[in-house]
């Protein structure tokens, strides 16, 4: 009976998401961004919730650990994520002027995922943090129709 | 560092002055609502609000007033509230003046019993009689945005306080009815609202967990509708989860169902408008 | 006009880094969802979100259909002298909204 309801639950959900990005789509997205410069693993962390009560919006916070002086500062935050239509989540673009390099809003998540969150420096630097993200699906939907 | 506490809500008030709730106090109503379910927890009262069902991220979206998405309807209400509408040129604040003050508690005693020929209403039916009685406005459409508005920002006056159902005899028969309907099997799948919110609440469904269904919360910005929404709409919800047919938008069910669960719900905090997953 | 809810404080300490929150209601619909007649609901996205301190920009945001409805935004900004901080969303189908906050720097 539970198992049922799952099932016509996760079936509505996923339906509308057809096209997927992947794998591919993420690194060719992430080159974009960095010109095929090289990730490095640290200095940013990202705060999402490891298990999500609702894809529809999720909260998430990107903080680069960076002094944010003028020769040594985050100039760019890129988030990514695997398995939306697209891989695109947001860029923000910061400066000096941010005195902290941390950003935070609210995302859509079309199912269980990887995100990853990349920090520009303006040393050219690209640090990033990725994260694994469950999406459970609402067990009252609007409509079974 | 800077005064973050300087952040507030602001609308105007009957008398053209801006009123401003700081996000401080706001913060202090919040932790009145936390320190009410901690006493209602000591008691060995067993109930839990949805809030408490949430996780951390979501809680700290209801509780932060510039996260929490309800907070744009609120603040529509409140222009609305100042506004003059209908044939009366009247606006809800000539008649009922400084909400703060004169809504403080009402949406923690609805549904409630008005004058005849109307009787049992729920909020968003009272606000309906005083724009068809008293402004001689049409009444807002269920589920409109400007009906949740008003509804929204009447219930954050109220915010932290205990549910308090009248003890108007009117209402027995109503919450009768609509414990009856909460208890009996319906729809395909066979399932009456208590299988799953008594008999089942705190486990899980479809990685959900089930709460216990006290209306703490309403109206709420649920993000599966990405919306603000009524408890009708919520129960609309659950009737379509267990394969039942719907009632009709504006029929008696709900507003039994709703009488019913405020009365299940007595003495626990109002945490309205609320977020919900 | 557009609904929008701003959370800056209004003085601050020269020098200080301060916290800015944004909401604003926007359905961010996203381009792939179909409508309840089968066809795809077309895209109706807020794309940027570009924030000034008199006239000197402070942050900068492009958006993606993944930014969920009614979009909550969180940056930061060192506090450098008094004026006016201007919130701008703009996207699709025209749409434009701006919001004016005052902070006094001392």
């Amino acid at each position: 009976m539970q198992r049922r309801v799952f099932l016509a639950g996760a079936a509505v959900t996923l339906l509308p998401f057809a096209a997927e990005a992947t794998p591919e789509a993420l690194a060719d997205a992430i080159r974009e961004v960095t010109g095929g410069a090289s990730l490095r693993a640290g200095k940013v962390t990202l705060d999402i919730p490891p298990i999500v009560e609702n894809g529809n919006t999720v909260p998430m916070s990107v903080s680069v650990e960076s002094p944010m002086t003028a020769d040594d500062h985050v100039k760019a935050i890129h988030v990514f994520n695997e398995k939306n239509p697209q891989p695109h989540v947001f860029n923000a673009w910061l400066s000096p002027a941010s005195g902290k390099a941390v950003v935070g809003t609210r995302i859509k998540l079309a199912d269980t995922q990887k995100i990853v969150a990349i920090a520009e420096t303006s040393r050219g630097e690209f640090w990033s943090a990725s994260a694994e993200v469950i999406i459970t699906i609402a067990a009252c939907i609007e409509d079974v129709t | 560092m800077s005064s973050a506490g300087d952040a507030a809500l602001e609308w105007r008030a009957p008398s053209g002055r801006l009123r401003r709730i700081p996000l401080v106090r706001l913060g202090f109503a919040l932790a009145g609502v936390f320190c009410a379910s901690l006493a209602l927890a000591q008691s060995g009262d067993l109930r839990r609000s949805g809030y408490q069902e949430m996780g951390p991220a979501l809680q700290k979206m209801q509780d932060d007033d510039t996260a929490n998405p309800a907070m744009l309807f609120v603040q529509v209400g409140a222009a609305a509230w100042a506004a003059k509408a209908g044939a009366a040129g009247k606006s809800c604040a000539d008649c009922h003046g400084d909400a703060a003050v004169s809504m403080k508690g009402v949406a923690a005693r609805y549904p409630a019993v008005a004058p005849a020929p109307a009787g049992p209403v729920d909020l968003e039916g009272r606000i309906n009689l005083c724009r068809t009685v008293h402004q001689q406005a049409p009444a807002l459409v269920a589920e409109s945005d400007d009906l949740l508005a008003l509804s929204a920002f009447v219930t954050l006056q109220s915010r932290g306080l205990p549910i308090a159902p009248p003890d108007d005899p009117a209402l027995a028969a109503l919450r009768a009815q609509g414990r009856d309907l909460y208890e009996r099997r319906q729809g395909q799948l066979n399932l009456s609202c208590a299988n799953c919110h008594d008999d089942n609440a705190g486990h899980r469904l479809a990685g959900a967990v089930i709460p216990q269904g006290h209306p703490t919360g309403y109206p709420i910005y649920r993000l599966e509708w990405q919306a603000l929404g009524s408890i009708a709409r919520r129960l609309r919800n659950c009737v379509v989860g267990m394969r039942a047919e719907p009632w009709q938008p504006g029929a008696t069910e709900y507003l039994a169902l709703e009488a019913y669960l405020m009365d299940r719900a007595r003495g626990m905090a109002l945490d309205g408008p609320g977020v919900r997953p | 006009m557009a609904n929008v809810l701003v959370n800056a404080p209004k003085t601050a300490k020269k020098g200080d880094t301060i916290e800015i929150k944004a909401l604003i209601m926007h359905p961010m619909e996203t381009g792939f969802r179909p409508g309840t007649n089968g066809r795809i609901i077309p895209r109706n996205i807020v794309e940027d979100f570009t924030v000034t301190w008199n006239g000197r920009e402070i942050f900068r945001m492009r958006m993606s259909p993944a930014i969920a409805a009614n979009p909550f935004v969180s940056f930061f900004t060192v506090a450098s002298e008094s004026g006016t901080v201007v919130l701008r969303w703009s996207g699709d189908e025209g749409f434009v909204a701006e919001h004016r906050v005052a902070i006094a720097v001392t």
